[in-house]
């Protein structure tokens, strides 16, 4: 593999985890529901991700358990912000600080291990095409997974009736509810697809990225893929350029350093967080329509009126 | 002065079977012998990370087993750096934690000020300067280690690049990066080194990003100043070599693991909890390095023989004090020969302190 194709294929890697959290959290927030325990979904996600994969040995099975993982912590939050109404904010900051605890303690038993990493794709022939080929045709499952998720989830808000109803109730509940939607029901199964989504954002770091298993080693991917969804203006297709964007300035970042670009690493870090924002709100800017892009009723809880 | 309180300490004992010395001011213990000494741990990552702190937690349980049931042997992890970590300390007094120690140099100000709060409990500060009555310092001479994974380096890359994940540009790192290329150096002259900063102790992933990066652009060794094991891991996919940090971490590379630097705190942990025990403990600092074995190092594995005979030497010869990773005259990266100020080698606070790197290095260092 040359050192273009090399290189691709670590931004792609780097990019993946955060799409794959930022696209389960679009449909939550699209549905009115900010779950700010995205990255304690995501800690769970690596750590049972990791214990289902050390267990059986199975990548596949590891995957399913970082996504029932998220899933369950989701569906804590949900019964509370959903079925009580409690304060989405909090809530979901409770959720990240509970996540990453339990992470820890499910985790305990795991540290030092090791598995063996998920396979990329070979490809005969495509594979070696110059450039992109390591990349279109050589990349691990969860990259063309979360690619797939993305194009899905654009296609199911904007094409769909079920995502009509869906951004409805993001909207306004009040007058889906009125129309006879269920709205606890829809906003219920959005959290818990966000949580899946997370889950399965967190199992690919120990899985599929550095394949063990040690605390805290989301190391806040949570919080930026929670930022990508409000500067993608709550759009997929934005979200996947934004991921991708922060995933090449991190690793290109690293390739300037490493050639001696004289620019001081500390700001160097910076740039990915910097770029990422300035590209994204001039782009949704030069859309102008945008400007409500926010989802009206995101955060605020809903009561049905019997 | 060490000899005046520790003999008051001893007539404190003998007169009142009191741990501790009351003479003037002096750290005071006011419990009897018969109670469990508590100690207590102020960790900054968790227990998990397999690396630095997870190292300190090593030196925690053999404690615990060294002092079966006549101590008590808690810790606190995750403790943000900052005032977070001063209340974190109170805590521990405040729940009668008589020896405290707090494990990471962004600990310091906070333990200085409880210490002054509190001069009846004893502090221990890992990789600060900051001392006081009550308060000690401790920390390890891992440079030592890095001067032989530097030769060891040498010998065994093909492309003469070493690559080094940089964590932040303190002078515990970049004195590393110096005695790693020193090291470097005395065995192949021309050996270059590519340096890339994480801006980060802890983040697994980007680890292996810059790791990544490295060999991509032609580092065939690759050594870390950061604490998780993601980089011997991708060496091992790649087929090139690395050196485990903080821990022995052969498991994630058994092909690519040359040697690692292991902090080794148990014996410090151990011989401290002894001298509060027995009423001895005075403040002070200790910097110890492979002759105390609070720095070891790995098996060496990986390598030819006359390699490792060659690293067995070194470390022979670190320890004896026959060699030192900055002899005199040490000359900077701009041409300039340093100030020896310890004689036949850099004093150490010139390495405590140390912010050039060497000649023979084309990086600067950051905000140079």
């Amino acid at each position: 593999m040359g050192f273009v194709e090399a290189v691709l294929l670590t931004i792609v890697t780097a990019a993946t985890p955060l799409l794959l959290a930022a696209a389960g959290e679009l449909v939550a927030e699209r549905a009115g529901v900010l779950n700010l325990g995205l990255e304690g979904m995501m800690i769970m996600g690596a750590a049972c991700g990791f214990a289902g994969a050390y267990a059986t040995g199975s990548i596949m099975v590891g995957a399913l358990c970082g996504i029932a993982a998220g899933a369950v912590l989701a569906a804590v939050f949900a019964a509370l912000t959903l079925g009580l109404a409690a304060n989405q904010v909090a809530t979901g900051l409770a959720l990240t600080i509970f996540g990453i605890g339990l992470a820890g303690v499910v985790g305990s038993p795991f540290v030092g291990e090791r598995i063996v990493a998920a396979p990329h794709l070979s490809v005969p022939l495509l594979g070696d095409l110059p450039l992109i080929g390591g990349v279109v045709f050589g990349a691990d499952a969860f990259v063309y997974l979360s690619v797939a998720l993305v194009a899905g989830i654009a296609w199911f808000l904007a094409r769909t009736r079920a995502g009509l109803v869906l951004r409805a109730i993001g909207e306004n509940p009040t007058a889906a509810h009125a129309l006879g939607l269920p709205v606890r029901r829809i906003r219920t199964l959005a959290v818990l697809f966000g949580g899946a989504c997370a889950g399965l954002a967190g199992a690919y770091l120990p899985l599929a990225y550095t394949p063990f298993w040690v605390s805290g080693m989301t190391a806040g991917r949570g919080w930026i893929a929670l930022a990508l969804v409000v500067f993608a203006s709550w759009r997929a297709g934005w979200l996947m350029l934004g991921a991708y964007l922060f995933g090449a300035i991190t690793i290109l970042q690293l390739h300037a350093q490493g050639a001696g670009v004289g620019i001081p690493p500390q700001l160097m870090t910076a740039l990915p967080y910097l770029a990422t924002v300035v590209v994204l709100v001039v782009v949704s800017r030069a859309r102008g329509r945008d400007r409500r892009a926010q989802p009206q009723s995101l955060g605020l809880a809903f009561v049905p009126e019997r | 002065m060490r000899g005046i309180i520790a003999a008051a300490a001893g007539l404190a004992i003998t007169y009142s079977g009191v741990v501790g010395a009351a003479a003037q001011g002096n750290p005071v213990q006011d419990k009897p012998v018969a109670d469990k000494l508590k100690v207590g741990f102020i960790y900054v990552g968790p227990i998990g990370d397999y690396g630095w702190t997870y190292q300190h937690e090593v030196g925690r349980r053999a404690l615990e087993s060294a002092y079966k049931g006549q101590i008590e042997a808690s810790y606190l992890e995750n403790v943000n750096e900052g005032p977070d970590a001063e209340r974190a300390i109170e805590q521990l007094v405040r729940t009668g934690h008589k020896l405290v120690f707090t494990t990471s140099f962004g600990f310091m100000d906070a333990t200085a000020k409880v210490a002054k709060k509190y001069p009846n409990v004893f502090f221990e500060h890992a990789t600060g300067y900051k001392r006081d009555k009550n308060l000690a310092t401790y920390s390890g001479r891992f440079y030592e280690g890095r001067y032989i994974l530097g030769q060891i380096a040498a010998k065994m890359s093909k492309k003469g690049v070493i690559g080094y994940i940089g964590s932040y540009p303190i002078p515990e790192v970049v004195s590393g990066i110096n005695a790693m290329v020193l090291g470097a150096q005395s065995v192949r002259p021309d050996m270059k080194i590519k340096i890339i900063w994480a801006n980060s102790w802890y983040d697994p992933a980007k680890e292996a990003d810059v790791a990544k990066a490295l060999a991509d652009q032609g580092a065939d060794i690759i050594a870390q100043h950061t604490d998780s094991p993601a980089a011997i891991q991708m060496a091992e996919a790649r087929g090139i070599y690395a050196f485990g940090q903080d821990s022995d971490m052969v498991k994630f590379g058994p092909k690519a693991q040359l040697t690692a630097i292991i902090n080794n705190w148990a014996p410090y942990y151990v011989e401290r909890v002894k001298l509060v025990r027995e009423g001895k403990w005075v403040t002070g600092d200790v910097w110890g390095g492979l002759s105390s074995d609070l720095v070891q190092m790995a098996p060496y594995t990986n390598m030819p023989d006359d390699v490792k005979k060659l690293a067995m030497d070194t470390e022979a010869a670190i320890k004896s004090g026959k060699l030192h990773p900055f002899k005199c005259p040490v000359v900077a990266q701009d041409g300039t020969t340093v100030d020896c100020k310890g004689g036949q080698n850099l004093a150490d606070e010139q390495i405590l302190g140390m912010n050039f790197f060497v000649k023979g290095i084309d990086d600067r260092v950051p905000g140079k």
